[in-house]
């Protein structure tokens, strides 16, 4: 899955289209997102190298991250950019960006730039930065059709010096742009507003997020019981790909994460997961479960059609209105009459045929028929 | 290194190594407590252990928070001598006690970009050989931002240029900051940010289970293993109790001590 990520990337955009665009986020709790970030630079260096992507060079924006971290980094993966970088460029914003050290120091700073990497030291004017990636993205593509793609390691460092819409609108002006093949960069989501996420993610074809192993585990004060699941959740993580297709249609996948020495490693999602991911249960901040003490509370309840009359109008608790609701409408199924509770004429006599069913219970609710 | 009675700290941190390179070289290191638990205990000891004989390290400090005295009354008894090695320029001190900031907006940064200046102009001051060992501690990043009129924005930026030294210079950069100070915020930035910046975190809280006598809090030391070098472990995370003393801290897992 994380591979089909790498080969939209590759594949990039159609004529007259906005390029394929990945937001990967990730937060405190699972902070992979870097890792992820590495991994899709690193499959999509190779795919330009061998020939096999739409675009013919890469620039990388680098925010968090100097430009020899990006060497090494490609080194160890088998590339060697310093020798061989005609098809990559690195625009550093990490060394300099708001030209501290260039007004400090004597020598100017800008001359050790190479022809891998060149500064930014002003990464507030963003229009500035737009110019700078698209004259170095042309310039490894040099004249004609060609395009490149562009990484950009961290919008959440770009977000700190200019304003969400500004941010919004460089990003969608570089997808927009017509000699982009494919964008991505990695945004570490509780350090923003939802509503800044949210506005990537509209931008995004494709929206892959980094989440925790063992949700449960994360915000806790560290205890025996939780060391376990936070030391499953330094390593693990789980990895979720939202896709959005040209027609609309929107498709979500997941997988395992594991993180080891070597790099990332995307594994299927086991077997028992793969039942809990189909159900798609929403994610809710309420609980769905009951507790022991709720669970002996529900049993206390008297159900209204079992109460005992004493000629007084039967009062039925507002938070179990819908429970003596829908034990109405069953009674209608069975053909019973259902006089109006308040003029405590009528008289309904109900037979409860089975104890309550849990929702999502997987008993077939004909078995005891007798047939 | 020679057996320096280590304890599960230096283990955590992989000090139980060989002393060159320096382990913690090129990392960053956050240190967070909280009023109940102080951490400061634990950048002593990470002062204490830098400038330990073996090693070639130095320490600049730049202190917001204690005097030089406050210091070298703590590690004098944990067995260091501050002022012999302030004399042997191996612990070069800033004190920024005095730093004030009167307007908000420009100076507030421009504080921050001369004390940026002064720690880049010391390494590049420093002879050839002690230049690729050296470690920035700064005590505290709260009073950092009290410093800056609470521009934390500035602080970040601050923050950035640090962490571009550790990368240019190959030093370490440990800081300590007081996690409850944000925990009421909705989006605690600062900390937050900071935590991703970290490559280790060593958080010292309460137990979970309360107060108790014979147990100070626990240590929890989060070491997510480096992308840019080889040879490191993975992401590995410890915990363990301690118990401050007066001239020692003692470290050791729960439930292990008679």
């Amino acid at each position: 899955m994380a591979d089909t990520i790498c080969r939209t990337l590759r594949d990039g955009g159609l004529e007259g289209e906005h390029a394929p665009a990945l937001t990967i986020k990730d937060s405190k709790a699972s902070p992979f997102g870097f890792d992820v970030f590495n991994y899709v630079l690193t499959q999509l260096s190779n795919h330009i190298l061998a020939g096999k992507s739409q675009s013919r060079g890469l620039v990388v924006v680098a925010y968090s991250r100097s430009p020899s971290f990006y060497v090494d980094l490609l080194k160890r993966r088998g590339i060697d950019i310093a020798s061989s970088h005609d098809w990559i460029h690195i625009l550093d914003c990490y060394t300099d960006p708001l030209g501290w050290k260039n007004r400090l120091i004597d020598k100017d700073i800008s001359q050790e730039a190479s022809s891998l990497s060149s500064f930014c030291q002003d990464v507030r004017n963003l229009d500035k930065l737009y110019s700078l990636i698209i004259e170095q993205g042309k310039g490894l593509i040099g004249q004609g059709k060609d395009r490149f793609s562009i990484a950009i390691d961290l919008v959440s460092e770009m977000v700190r010096h200019a304003s969400i819409s500004s941010v919004a609108g460089i990003l969608s002006n570089l997808r927009s742009h017509d000699q982009v093949s494919s964008i991505f960069w990695l945004l570490h989501s509780d350090l923003h507003e939802i509503k800044f996420t949210s506005v990537l993610e509209y931008l995004s074809s494709m929206v892959a997020s980094v989440e925790p192993f063992n949700q449960a585990a994360f915000g806790q004060r560290v205890d025996l019981e939780n060391l376990s699941m936070l030391e499953q959740n330094f390593r693990k993580g789980k990895f979720h790909v939202r896709f959005k297709r040209r027609n609309g249609r929107v498709r979500v996948m997941c997988e395992e994460i594991l993180v080891e020495l070597a790099g990332i490693k995307f594994t299927p999602v086991l077997s028992e997961d793969e039942i809990i991911n189909q159900r798609l249960l929403p994610k809710v901040q309420f609980n769905l479960q009951l507790s022991e003490e709720e669970r002996n509370e529900r049993a206390k309840v008297v159900l209204p059609f079992e109460h005992q009359g004493n000629g007084k109008p039967i009062q039925i608790y507002d938070g179990r209105r819908s429970l003596g609701e829908n034990k109405e409408e069953a009674l209608v199924s069975t053909g019973k009459l259902q006089p109006d509770e308040d003029s405590g004429k009528g008289q309904i006599i109900y037979f409860r045929d089975s104890d309550d069913e849990m929702p999502d219970s997987d008993e077939d609710p004909d078995d005891d028929l007798d047939i | 290194m020679e057996n320096q009675n280590l304890n599960l700290l230096d283990r955590a941190l992989g000090l139980d190594g060989p002393s060159e390179p320096w382990p913690l070289s090129g990392r960053v290191v956050l240190i967070e407590d909280c009023v109940e638990t102080s951490g400061s205990f634990v950048l002593h000891q990470l002062v204490k252990r830098s400038l330990s004989p073996t090693s070639s390290n130095v320490i600049i400090f730049v202190a917001f928070a204690n005097p030089f005295s406050h210091y070298d009354r703590i590690l004098r008894k944990l067995g260091c001598n501050l002022v012999t090695q302030r004399d042997n320029k191996r612990f070069i001190f800033f004190d920024m006690l005095m730093l004030r900031c009167p307007d908000e907006g420009k100076s507030s940064e421009g504080g921050l970009v001369l004390l940026y200046e002064k720690i880049l102009k010391t390494i590049c001051g420093l002879p050839g050989d002690k230049k690729d060992y050296v470690t920035i501690m700064i005590d505290d990043i709260s009073l950092v931002e009290v410093a800056a009129n609470g521009g934390s924005d500035y602080v970040l930026d601050f923050l950035h240029y640090c962490h571009a030294l550790t990368s240019e210079f190959d030093c370490s950069l440990i800081t300590l900051n007081h996690e409850d100070i944000y925990s009421s915020m909705e989006r605690p930035t600062l900390i937050l940010q900071m935590e991703y910046l970290a490559d280790i975190l060593i958080k010292a809280e309460p137990l979970s289970t309360g107060l108790a006598t014979d147990v100070h809090g626990q240590l929890t030391v989060l070491n997510k293993g480096t992308s840019h070098r080889l040879g490191r472990s993975g992401n590995k995370i410890h915990n363990f109790h301690y118990k401050v003393k007066e001239n020692t801290v003692e470290y050791f897992y729960p439930g292990s001590r008679v």
